[in-house]
């Protein structure tokens, strides 16, 4: 929590005067079995009416003070907790932004989200707390006793050694209780997982008739969880009777020897009802306390989890780079002798690859799953750094480009067809912002994608869900690539983009790349042989390692590994017809 | 409309009713012991005041009277504990064991429901049903009324208390009260339409979030970095401002409450002096009317919170109970037969079938396949391939029409049977969590581990078991990620062929795993194959082209069906097809 404490920077009045308001406001109830003392022991014994009437307006007094004090003091805490949370948001949306794709791979992408939404309104939730209750129990319990020894000292012991007992007890049943919830939560997961693995396997679980002994697991599973469930009860339920115990016992003491001490003149009839009074204060801050501590604590890990994020350092940076001048004659892409690891991995994921692509070409990528195909086609956008060797583009590493300046010459079409909610036309314009229809149009046309846009109502301008869940995986895919094709980029890349696409559909797709955009460098990933046949080069990947370069024709008489895949796919005679 | 959410309501709190019913008992055992620990906090200040009243001034004091007081003080005290104890555990225990009933039912019910119900809502929902709903209903509606149960008798006993000291102290409570009740009111209606616009910004913020973070590599593939970063301040800017007001308002209820108390202690305090003076009080009493004061405004702050929390629990119960209550598959007929060893034979005859009655998918469709046939189905993506599947497994039952297997009609067989009589093998590759050894098993959990090895052997899956670290007893984590997809695959054909019977279901991969593995399946499929009735959702032209006969699917419909020469002569859907695979693009 510490470390994000600068994120209340600009707020320094508001965490600074919340608290004192709350401070202001715990003394004015303080006072509160003073005044009463008084009322009793002066107003009532000497009869003195106006006195108990002013005694009563002070009281009343007090209490509209109260309430403006603390008024004050959420409203501070409010604003200083939601600055706080807006500044810590922004920032950290801001840093996930310039992180590069090995710290994204290693935070993994739903451990962000969750990160930048839940736990920041969690830290949030806990600053405001902490600014609105955290100063406000100990001090009452503080003031309390502090005022039981200005009323007398040695009655007040008694409230010496209540508190801490009371404290310990408090501190002994969460101690107790909270692990024995975690337990309870790990086994709500291991239930829900259950439930889980039941609704996804439903067809297996039937066709082998297993659904006795899936009833049979949940159930254990749910009796582990009521087991722990009911034990964690068990020891919370000792809280409140223990302490009220506590409390009322101190009570009866307090009021044996107040009798002795008023009996000897030491006190009054007024003090020992105040003194009453302050137990009861003392236990219903601790009380309240306890619960807050449980909130916090939630705060501050979550505060730890927000603060793992923003101590990731980007390892790449373009700072500096100015933008570069193509080399004339030079290949469109150039890959010399690349070695690359993923972050933590001891094995490299591409070795000793080579190749070049020159303008207008288009390039086959082929291998199993795990071969290194998307790592290849990473490396061309600089979206990781290699260990080893030197992606040039136009004949200019990849480095000394600034990444805008890189990244704008790509259209990239990745490999989940993600959508974004808003427009089609929106989503269209995410590479060239000022993309005009016709732009817009021309590329739809290319993917293929025209149709599916006639068919909508409202046409460009038709409405696209989260994840572009309103469309079909097909009619995704042939969206995302034409979201790659508008404004005309210099290269091309298809990582596997067309698996959705009928046989039909992507031969068309790639008729109409060939045709209609000419000069561009395409690179093509696929699993499939018929989408990458006739590629002008085809890269055959086998663990990470370049097995064969060339066209079908001549890697199906030098590749083995080549030969391995297409006869996978289609029969001998298809191989050879092909 | 309003009618029906009605008699909805009454139904789900019958329902309720009839879930605690077990529980009768401790139910009105911990209402009891509530009921007892209320009216003893309530007695204990009137006990205080009595010895509050014995401590006069110096040498007023009355020991001989003060002690046994002290002493019933102590014995009121130890009781309310030990009610108070009693009562949560009571209460924790009904709540726990109706919850742990609630799940119990609604997972029973989950292995009863048709597919048709499950294949139409999101997984993700039925789970939170299970775990969160089920929860939520324990906390809301067992803990809330016990909390409104104590709420109203404290407020009533308290009442009484003081009505029954000083009639005037009590009424000048009483109209006070109204305060308490307005404040919380108006606080509760601006808060609800403040949380109503942060909920709003906080949802647009977690889409927003969820799309440009769970997205971050097509955002920098795009340098959308900037527009995103615009986007996001002002949903953020939103978020502050309507979050910073609900939340504000919400926590004034504790100041408001407290100041509505103090207001009542200090009417409490002045009326009560000039009591005391007319001698219709002791200040005993006074003193314990200032500690009923001082608690008296809490119940109402408790109620209003709970009645919300009552409605939101009702409305969880109500979701689960949906799930309880949906008809289960029609159960097997009481005359139905066992089926063992079938002949292989499979007859399809004048078949109707659809998921939803306006759409009509299978319209009498007749299929006849003997001993030993292969039926290749094939189809462009999301044409409903697997719709045959359900039929056959009888995970959805036909509209109109028979399937008969060994000439039986399957409707007359017990579905348990039935489905021993078929091996699948889906493309999605379903393990569970477990070693790999369970996984083999599931369809035979007393197999011997000679049994499983042959089982994986025959599926070429055991060489690279016995290459992990913990081999056969290697744990399948939910995530899967020390096992590839082409394993998982194996491990799944391996399962399969431990108990292989006379016919097949197969669901060919479409994305490829990788070519070795790949290999592997085929060569396994080909085995398990061997003189068996298949049935083959193909993407596989080598495959197709072997099948004693194609069935073409196109939008769920059945539009063609025969061998693979006859139906490229038809020249139809099939060969258009097969060829666009051979479709040939030049660069121009």
């Amino acid at each position: 929590m510490r470390k994000l404490l600068p994120y209340l920077k600009g707020y320094e009045k508001e965490s600074i005067l919340g608290p004192l308001f709350k401070l202001l406001e715990a003394c004015l109830e303080l006072i509160v079995p003073i005044i009463m003392a008084a009322i009793i022991d002066t107003g009532i014994q000497s009869r003195n009416i106006s006195y108990i009437l002013s005694m009563g307006g002070i009281l009343v007094l007090l209490g509209i003070l109260g309430l403006c004090a603390s008024v004050t003091a959420q409203y501070y805490a409010a604003k200083a907790a939601f600055g706080f949370g807006t500044a810590l948001r922004r920032d950290m949306f801001a840093h996930i932004n310039r992180l590069s794709f090995s710290e994204l791979d290693h935070a993994g992408l739903s451990s962000l989200i969750t990160r930048i939404t839940v736990d920041i309104n969690q830290a949030q939730a806990g600053v405001n707390l902490a600014l609105r209750l955290f100063l406000r129990s100990p001090f009452i319990v503080i003031g309390a006793l502090i005022m039981a020894f200005t009323i007398h000292v040695q009655i007040a012991c008694i409230f010496a050694i209540t508190v801490p007992v009371l404290g310990l007890v408090i501190y002994l049943v969460m101690g107790t209780s909270i692990p024995i919830y975690k337990k309870a939560q790990k086994k709500l997961e291991n239930v829900s997982l259950i439930t889980r693995e039941n609704l996804t396997g439903i067809r297996v679980i039937r066709a082998f008739s297993r659904q006795h002994e899936e009833q049979e697991r949940f159930q254990g599973a749910n009796r582990e969880l009521k087991k722990l469930q009911i034990l964690a009860g068990k020891v919370s339920a000792l809280m409140n009777p223990l302490t009220y115990v506590l409390v009322n016992a101190a009570i009866i003491l307090v009021m044996w020897q107040g009798a002795s001490v008023v009996n000897q003149g030491g006190i009054t009839q007024g003090e020992v009802i105040a003194l009453v009074n302050y137990m009861t204060q003392i236990l219903l801050a601790l009380i309240a306390f306890a619960q807050l501590i449980v909130t916090f604590t939630r705060g501050t890990a979550s505060a730890a989890r927000v603060n793992e994020i923003m101590e990731l350092t980007p390892s790449m940076t373009d700072q500096g780079n100015q933008p570069q001048n193509p080399v004339p004659g030079a290949p469109k892409v150039e890959m010399k002798d690349i070695d690359f690891f993923y972050q933590g991995s001891p094995e490299p994921a591409l070795q000793n690859i080579s190749f070049t692509a020159m303008p207008g070409e288009t390039i086959g990528v082929i291998g199993g799953t795990g071969s290194g195909k998307t790592s290849l086609i990473s490396l061309i956008p600089r979206f990781y750094d290699i260990a080893k060797g030197v992606v040039l583009i136009d004949g200019r590493d990849v480095r000394d480009y600034p990444l805008s300046q890189l990244r704008g010459k790509l259209g990239i079409v990745p490999q989940s067809a993600v959508l974004f909610r808003g427009t089609i036309r929106e989503n269209m314009q995410w590479r060239k912002k000022d993309a005009t229809d016709e732009e817009i149009y021309r590329a739809l046309e290319i993917a293929q994608a025209k149709e599916i846009i006639d068919s909508k109502e409202g046409g460009l301008n038709a409405w696209v869900a989260q994840g572009g869940k309103n469309f079909s995986g097909g009619q995704r895919q042939r969206l995302t690539i034409a979201r790659a094709l508008v404004g005309n980029p210099e290269i091309l890349i298809l990582d596997d983009s067309a698996s959705a696409l009928d046989f039909a559909t992507d031969a068309k797709l790639r008729q109409a790349i060939a045709e209609k955009t000419s000069g561009i460098t395409v690179f093509m990933v696929s699993q499939r042989v018929f989408s990458i046949r006739n590629a002008d080069r085809i890269l055959v990947l086998d663990d990470g390692k370049l097995a064969g370069i060339g066209t079908h024709d001549q890697l199906l008489q030098t590749c083995p590994v080549y030969r391995e895949i297409c006869l996978s796919q289609l029969s001998e005679e298809e191989v050879k017809q092909a | 409309m309003n009618r029906n959410a009605k008699d909805k309501r009454k139904e789900t709190l019958l329902q309720v009713i009839h879930l605690i019913r077990p529980y009768r008992g401790q139910f009105i055992l911990s209402l009891f012991l509530a009921a007892v620990t209320v009216a003893l906090t309530l007695y204990a200040p009137v006990l205080i005041g009595d010895g509050v009243d014995l401590i006069v001034a110096p040498g007023k004091v009355d020991f001989n009277g003060l002690i046994p007081i002290l002493w019933k003080i102590g014995v009121v005290v130890a009781l309310t504990g030990l009610s108070q104890w009693l009562m949560n555990l009571v209460h924790n225990r009904i709540t726990f064991n109706v919850v742990n009933d609630m799940r119990t039912q609604a997972f029973a019910k989950l292995q009863e429901l048709p597919l048709s119900f499950t294949d139409s809502h999101q997984n993700g929902d039925i789970i939170s049903r299970i775990t969160t709903d089920t929860d939520q209903f324990s906390d809301g509606l067992i803990m809330g009324f016990a909390q409104l149960f104590t709420g109203v008798i404290t407020i009533l006993g308290t009442l009484g208390f003081m009505v029954s000291v000083n009639f005037k102290i009590a009424l000048a409570v009483v109209l006070i009260t109204p305060l308490s009740l307005f404040v919380s009111a108006f606080i509760t209606k601006r808060t609800y339409y403040m949380f109503g616009k942060q909920s709003e910004a906080r949802g647009d913020m977690t889409s927003l979030v969820e799309e440009m973070v769970g997205n971050a590599k097509v955002v920098k593939a795009f340098g959308y970095e900037d527009d995103a970063e615009q986007r996001m301040a002002v949903i953020n800017e939103r978020l502050r401002q309507y979050g910073q007001k609900a939340v504000f308002f919400s926590s004034l209820t504790n100041p408001c409450t407290r100041f509505v108390n103090s207001m009542v202690y200090a009417v409490v305090g002045i009326a009560g002096a000039f009591a005391v003076l007319a001698g219709g009080l002791s200040v005993g009493q006074l003193s314990c009317f200032l500690t009923y004061a001082n608690q008296y405004t809490k119940p109402f702050n408790e109620i209003s919170g709970v009645v919300a929390e009552l409605q939101n629990a009702l409305a969880s119960a109500q979701r689960v109970f949906d799930l309880i209550t949906q008809p289960a598959q029609t159960p097997d007929k009481p005359d139905a037969k066992v089926l063992t060893d079938p002949d292989g034979t499979v007859k399809l005859s004048h078949v109707y079938f659809s998921y939803t009655p306006e759409k009509p998918l299978i319209e009498d469709f007749n299929l006849s396949v003997s001993q030993g046939q292969r039926i290749a189905i094939v189809g462009p993506t999301g044409c409903g391939k697997t719709t045959l599947i359900n039929l056959l497994m009888r995970f959805y039952d036909t509209n109109q029409g028979e399937i008969l297997i060994s000439g039986i009609p399957i409707r007359n067989i017990t579905r348990q049977s039935l489905r021993r009589q078929f091996g699948m093998v889906l493309q999605d590759t379903w393990l569970k969590t477990g070693t790999i050894r369970e996984n083999i098993s599931y369809g035979k959990p007393d197999a011997s581990t000679d049994e499983i090895i042959a089982a994986a052997k025959a599926a070429y899956a055991d060489g690279f078991i016995r290459r992990l670290p913990q081999g056969y007893d290697t744990m399948i984590s939910q995530e899967g990620d020390n096992i590839s997809q082409g394993q998982k695959q194996l491990l799944c054909i391996a399962r399969a062929m431990l108990c292989l019977p006379q016919m097949l279901i197969l669901d060919e991969a479409t994305s490829s795993i990788d070519t070795r593995t790949e290999l592997r399946v085929q060569q396994a499929f080909t085995k398990m194959m061997q003189g068996r009735t298949c049935f083959i959702v193909a993407h596989r032209l080598s495959t197709i082209k072997e099948a004693d006969k194609i069935l073409v699917m196109k939008d769920g419909h059945i539009i063609e069906q025969g061998r693979h020469e006859e139906l490229l002569a038809e020249n139809g859907f099939y060969s258009r097809l097969y060829n666009s695979q051979f479709a040939q693009v030049k660069r121009s």
